[in-house]
């Protein structure tokens, strides 16, 4: 890359440098500097082509454009466009293109089909109702999806150590582990007094059921020589549960969270669209009801990147308690 | 030398050697498909301070008497005193290295090392650093127990048994994965600390020449059920060399016992 840098400012390793490309095209490179101008070309088309239809924020959309454009030209100068380069070429494109289909060409059914200046506009005017839904989603979330998955966890360990605990929760938990927890939805909202609390009290179910299993796995699986290996140094039950067992049973215990995870956003939407008065799914819910689809793709969005963030906080963990390990997913 | 010597060793707790006392020790093991017997009437006295090791075909049943003596299983039949007091439960005081590493693929090399340590919820980084630059694992300390070779970890097992200032060590082949340099000079190192430290030493080995040279003291066992078929006391005037004829000749006489009952079996 630092070649490509001097070939700029020096015209005589221009011409090396134009020569070289003729023999070989170097696909790196070309995405690099490409990806940039590419969201500025679609900035050009979103500014100077006129809308087929009263479309809002449409300078805005062009400015939007225009700015992520000029970063991946200055990332591309400062070498720090590698890898995500193709995906920016092809976003800027493929945002470019819908763009022109719709926005400008208007070949798609309204108002099914948005335009991103649509999507744009629904931030830029109702940003602080998707935070405020945002807010309250992450805490139903919380508050169903820790204790949870705290709970998971004492249970599967309890499963996998105690003979008694396995005679009486095991019946219990076949029968309602595998019962999907929204089946149960219509149930706690009678019988729980607060919506929110019955949400809360089935992602906890969604999400500790998964743990629990997988702990009780992870823990009847552990080498019976590492229990000998503390024993014979003194060590007491508490040792052999928190320093052993549990650490031990760490790979299938982050399996289980990651599955209850998946589980937790299942009922989080479910639970907010039928009866929780807020967070994204409600505002999905009342989007689809006045017809606004802009709004609704825009907390889909929301929605999206909050999973995928959660997910991806949840892996950086995993990575940091299971660097022991030889080898591991990526996500 | 001294510098080499591990802090463990300088008597910060200046405890006596165990004495064991085994008589007739019955154990089997039992499964669906029935009970397998595997020590049939085992006596054994340990003096304090012994250096037992002992011999007996694979699948003998060795591994299992230590096991008892460590106290992670209970003999079906007879008594097993560790200076007088029945053994019911493990103890640190009698430590097992056992056949298997077993390290913790968890923690470091260092942290298996500390294991007893942070069990009985002590620190002592120094006596840590010590039991590291015994086994020569210095540039090793900080790595994860799959970065280790077979060896090594072994290595890793051994310091994180010396550790806890053993009355008693239990050693399992302690030295049958390392390559034949590596193992002399953990023989000598072996030797040395039982020397200086006074712990009872009870070993399994399947190298008859590293059992006399080590030992005071040398058992054979019988194929399973294991019955103690020899027991002879070394008592060698000095150091023993490989060569010694003596030496020779006890190890001639250890594989007759050993070939006498494999023939017959
Ligand atoms: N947990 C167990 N359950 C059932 N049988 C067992 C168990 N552990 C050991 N055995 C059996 O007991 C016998 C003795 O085993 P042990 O491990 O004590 O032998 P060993 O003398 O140490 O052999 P080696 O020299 O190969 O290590 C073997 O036949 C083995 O199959
Ligand atoms: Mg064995």
């Amino acid at each position: 890359m630092s070649d490509a840098q001097t070939s700029l400012g020096d015209p005589r390793a221009l011409e090396t440098h134009v020569q070289t490309t003729k023999i070989r095209f170097r696909p790196a490179q070309f995405w690099r500097w490409a990806a940039g101008p590419a969201w500025l070309l679609a900035a050009l088309v979103t500014w100077k082509w006129p809308d087929a239809d009263d479309f809002p924020a449409t300078n805005q959309f062009a400015v939007f454009q225009m700015v992520i454009g000029l970063v991946l030209i200055a990332l591309a100068a400062t070498g720090r466009l590698k890898d995500r380069a193709p995906w920016a070429f092809v976003l800027g494109l493929g945002l470019g293109a819908w763009e022109l289909i719709q926005a400008k060409l208007l070949l798609l059914p309204r108002p099914f089909f948005g335009t991103p200046q649509d999507l744009l506009d629904v931030f830029l005017t109702d940003w602080k109702r998707l935070g405020d839904s945002l807010f309250h989603s992450l805490l139903l979330l919380a508050g169903g999806y820790v204790p949870g998955s705290i709970l998971g966890i004492i249970v599967g360990v309890a499963l996998g150590r105690s003979h008694h605990v396995r005679y009486w929760v095991r019946p219990v938990m076949r029968v309602i582990g595998p019962l999907p927890p929204a089946a149960l939805l219509p149930l706690a909202f009678v019988v729980i007094p607060s919506t929110r609390w019955a949400g809360e009290a089935l992602m906890a179910l969604a999400a500790g059921f998964p743990v629990a299993v997988l702990t009780w796995s992870g823990v009847s699986a552990v080498d019976p020589a590492y229990y000998d290996v503390a024993r014979t140094m003194g060590a007491k039950n508490r040792f052999l549960v928190l320093r052993v067992a549990l650490p031990a049973a760490t790979p299938q215990i982050f399996v289980g969270l990651f599955m209850g995870l998946g589980a937790s956003f299942a009922m989080l939407v479910v639970a907010e669209m039928l009866g929780v008065k807020s967070g994204l799914g409600f505002y999905m819910q009342w989007a689809q009801g006045w017809a606004a689809y802009p709004n609704m793709y825009a907390a889909l969005f929301v929605m999206s990147l909050m999973c995928t963030t959660l997910m991806t906080v949840l892996f950086k963990v995993r990575d940091h308690l299971l660097k022991w390990q030889k080898d591991g997913l990526k996500w | 030398m001294a510098e080499r010597r591990p802090q463990m060793v300088n008597s910060t707790h200046p405890e006596a050697p165990l004495g064991l006392t085994l008589s007739h020790i019955h154990h089997s093991y039992h499964m669906p498909s029935g009970s397998r017997l595997v020590l049939d009437d085992v006596s054994l006295d340990v003096e304090p301070g012994e250096f037992v090791a002992l011999i007996g075909p694979s699948g003998c049943g060795k591994s299992t008497l230590l096991r008892l003596v460590a106290g992670l299983e209970s003999p079906d039949a007879g008594t097993l005193l560790a200076d007088g007091t029945p053994v019911t439960e493990p103890d640190p005081s009698r430590i097992i290295m056992f056949q298997d590493p077993t390290l913790y693929p968890w923690r470091t090399v260092r942290g298996n090392i500390s294991l007893g340590l942070d069990i009985r919820g002590e620190k002592d980084p120094e006596a840590i650093d010590a039991a590291i630059r015994l086994v020569g694992l210095e540039e090793f300390a900080a790595a994860w127990p799959h970065q280790l070779s077979g060896g090594m970890a072994q290595r890793v097992a051994l310091a994180r048994a010396l550790i806890n200032n053993p009355r008693l060590l239990l050693l399992d082949e302690p030295l049958g994965k390392l390559d034949s340099l590596t193992r002399l000079a953990m023989q000598a190192e072996l030797y040395r600390l039982w020397k200086s430290q006074g712990f009872t030493a009870l070993m399994v080995t399947h190298d008859i020449e590293e059992a006399l040279l080590l030992a005071t003291r040398v058992i054979v066992f019988s194929p399973r059920p294991a019955r103690i078929l020899a027991n002879i006391p070394l008592d060698w005037p000095s150091t023993p060399h490989r060569e010694d004829p003596r030496l020779q000749e006890l190890r001639a006489e250890i594989l007759r016992h050993l070939e006498a009952v494999m023939a017959v079996g």
